[in-house]
């Protein structure tokens, strides 16, 4: 089940880097989610993957009765994707903005900032 | 019930009231920030409580370094949890220093900003959206937990947003999309490879993977460090994953450039800084090429980048980044002098940096323009403005006296070491430092003579003048006011290095031998 979980990481975060390659904005955010979603597979992952029981020690007891499953990479996975949601809205509405102010969704064509005939460098000293 | 044979797991007794002291700053700017948002629209006081805010943060900072140079590291663990379960916060002189000047930068922005901002920009949240910055680079320089330390990136990285479109212009909305991205990429792979390390280690505490990276297969451990040097190298704007930086720290207005390359790039490599020298220094000297590389690359190339540049923000940029190319050429040198100097060099370059920036707000506000071929002649026209530029210039360069020279002078030293005990790359690394000071100069140097002695705009004729729009008083008492301020901390850090050169001497001890940080989250019997 490792492998098979550790394969399908590789496959998101390889789609997710091919789409961020994209000059589309739309293209790079959809990337950039299925990157994030990958991470957290792998998060999942890393915590070792069981068929045991939730971890809850049974009344009457200081500790589990045997092996339970291991509650930590769930809290990390749910901070991550709600921090991950927060970035994504950001960024959906941030690229929006950017495509009714600069009617560009291509980073080609987007020079405000860096302009594409850069003047050249001063000569005087 | 067998208490007996279980190993204790939870924190019995309340922490200490002193200790409440480490967190403090942070719960400080985390409740300012909130009642900032509410009290947003009132005319006057958002600044007056963010500037509160901000001195009681600062209070704060300087009882808890009173505390760490006397006992060492300090540490509190949330939750009740003991460590390595709970999540720690463990302070040593490096996390509170850098977070005491992260905080004094804070404060002289606040008082800046209220120079420039006009009645329309209220009820826009800036001073809310600052407070929440603030507590996401203090978080990240007072954390002891990788996971809390992404958590702090990411307050950091939303408040950084927040304040990058404010206004709204379409200039910012282009380099907001640049700088979203890039940064919001780099910590997610900062993500990934701490879910490595929780993989392979089983833990996420700081000075409980100290412990357990020494027993690690060290191939993996490397490719995880690899991982966290790409993660915070973006983060860091190392070359070559700079081109963030120049594409977006000239968008917004100079007073929010000015508090993000004060904190946003020196989070990045304080945070490579801990990973690599203190948690994982095996790995860090496996991949010593590369980082050497690295640190070569940048320290030349981001001269030379101010050096053809126009903008003047834009070529500021740049020198910021060859600042980040000499703390990695500390981290690339395996010696306590060279973590030493990184560290100082950090410090230093989040209070001149910040008065870079600054300075450069109140040029373009007198000139009106953006670009160096346009302006000229503000000599005349404002001598504490010039004066304020050359400093900060010679600061940024490491021309003695100014603070720049002494982290610089730290570098040298430890990589003539290196050098001279046979070690050519590091030779290699001292004329890389030394080009660099002398690129630097040249940069700063040229753009102190474009703007201000030339007489007028580039082409003009002797006789023709520039016009200049003539400062309020608003803008002089605050804003010059609180660059002159900010400059003068910056020289007389320079004449008096005696007490930060200790505190990075010890700062460094503890990065390279971590036994009293250990020690002091309480981990130091559980460790082999």
């Amino acid at each position: 089940m490792d492998y098979a979980l550790a394969v399908l990481v590789g496959l998101f975060i390889a789609l997710g880097v091919y789409l961020l390659l994209s000059r589309s904005i739309i293209r790079m955010l959809l990337g950039v989610t299925i990157f994030g979603n990958g991470v957290n597979l792998l998060i999942f992952t890393a915590g070792r993957l069981t068929r045991e029981v939730a971890p809850i020690v049974p009344a009457g007891l200081d500790q589990p009765a045997g092996p339970i499953a291991n509650p930590l990479p769930q809290a990390l996975i749910l901070t991550a994707i709600v921090i991950g949601f927060a970035m994504f809205s950001f960024l959906l509405v941030l690229a929006y903005r950017a495509y009714q102010e600069l009617d560009a969704d291509n980073t080609d064509t987007m020079r405000l900032a860096e302009p594409e005939d850069a003047p050249r460098p001063p000569l005087s000293y | 019930m067998d208490h007996l044979a279980l190993p204790t797991a939870m924190i019995e007794t309340p922490t200490v009231l002193a200790d409440w002291v480490i967190v403090l700053p942070l719960v400080l700017a985390l409740l300012g920030a909130a009642l900032l948002l509410m009290l947003r629209q009132i005319r006057h006081v958002p600044a007056l409580i963010a500037g509160l805010v901000v001195i009681a943060i600062i209070a704060c900072e300087v009882a808890l370094l009173q505390r760490i140079a006397v006992e060492g590291p300090l540490s509190m663990t949330m939750g009740k949890w003991l460590p390595p379960f709970g999540i720690s916060f463990t302070a040593d002189i490096f996390g509170a220093g850098f977070a005491l000047a992260a905080a004094l930068v804070t404060l002289i922005v606040i008082i800046y900003a209220e120079g420039e901002r006009g009645p329309d920009e209220r009820g826009d949240g800036f001073h809310a959206l600052v407070l929440l910055l603030l507590a996401g680079v203090t978080g990240a320089f007072l954390t002891g937990d990788l996971f809390n330390l992404y958590v702090w990136f990411e307050v950091m990285l939303i408040a950084s947003f927040g304040l990058i479109v404010t206004g709204g212009r379409p200039l910012q909305l282009d380099g907001a999309v640049k700088y979203g991205f890039l940064n919001f990429l780099a910590t997610t792979l900062f993500l990934l490879s701490l879910g490595l390390i929780y993989g392979l280690l089983g833990t996420l505490n700081m000075a409980d993977i100290i412990g357990k990276a020494t027993t690690a297969n060290p191939a993996a451990l490397t490719g995880i460090a690899a991982l966290l040097l790409l993660a915070f190298g973006m983060k860091a704007a190392a070359f070559p994953l700079n081109a963030w930086l120049p594409a977006s720290y000239h968008t917004p207005p100079a007073v929010i450039s000015a508090l993000f390359a004060g904190l946003l790039t020196k989070v990045g490599v304080y945070a490579l800084l801990r990973a690599l020298v203190q948690l994982l220094p095996a790995s860090r000297d496996i991949l010593e090429p590369a980082l050497l590389l690295v640190a070569i690359a940048t320290l030349l190339i981001a001269p030379l980048g101010a050096i053809a540049e126009t903008n003047l923000r834009r070529a500021i940029g740049f020198l910021v980044i060859g600042g980040i190319g000499a703390v990695l050429a500390g981290i690339a040198l395996p010696s306590e002098g060279g973590v030493a100097g990184a560290a100082l060099y950090v410090f230093h370059a989040i209070l001149t940096m910040t008065a870079l920036y600054l300075v450069a707000g109140l040029i373009e506000r007198r000139t009106g323009q953006r670009d160096t071929r346009l302006m000229g002649g503000l000599y005349a026209a404002s001598t504490p403005l010039s004066v304020l530029f050359l400093v900060l210039v010679l600061a940024t360069a490491g021309v003695p006296p100014f603070l720049g020279f002494w982290p610089k002078l730290l570098l040298l030293d430890a990589g003539l070491q290196q050098a001279l005990a046979g070690d050519w790359a590091d030779g290699v690394l001292v004329l890389a430092l030394l080009a660099n000071a002398v690129l630097t100069l040249i940069a700063g140097s040229r753009l102190w003579a474009h703007v201000f002695w030339r007489s007028g705009a580039e082409g003009a004729s002797e006789h023709e003048t520039i016009t200049l729009r003539t400062p309020g008083a608003r803008e002089q008492w605050f804003g010059l006011g609180a660059s002159v301020v900010l400059t003068a901390l910056i020289v007389l850090a320079g004449l008096w290095p005696n007490l930060l050169f200790e505190g990075a001497r010890t700062g460094a001890a503890d990065l390279v031998d971590p036994a009293r940080y250990i020690a002091a989250v309480g981990l130091a019997e559980a460790t082999p």
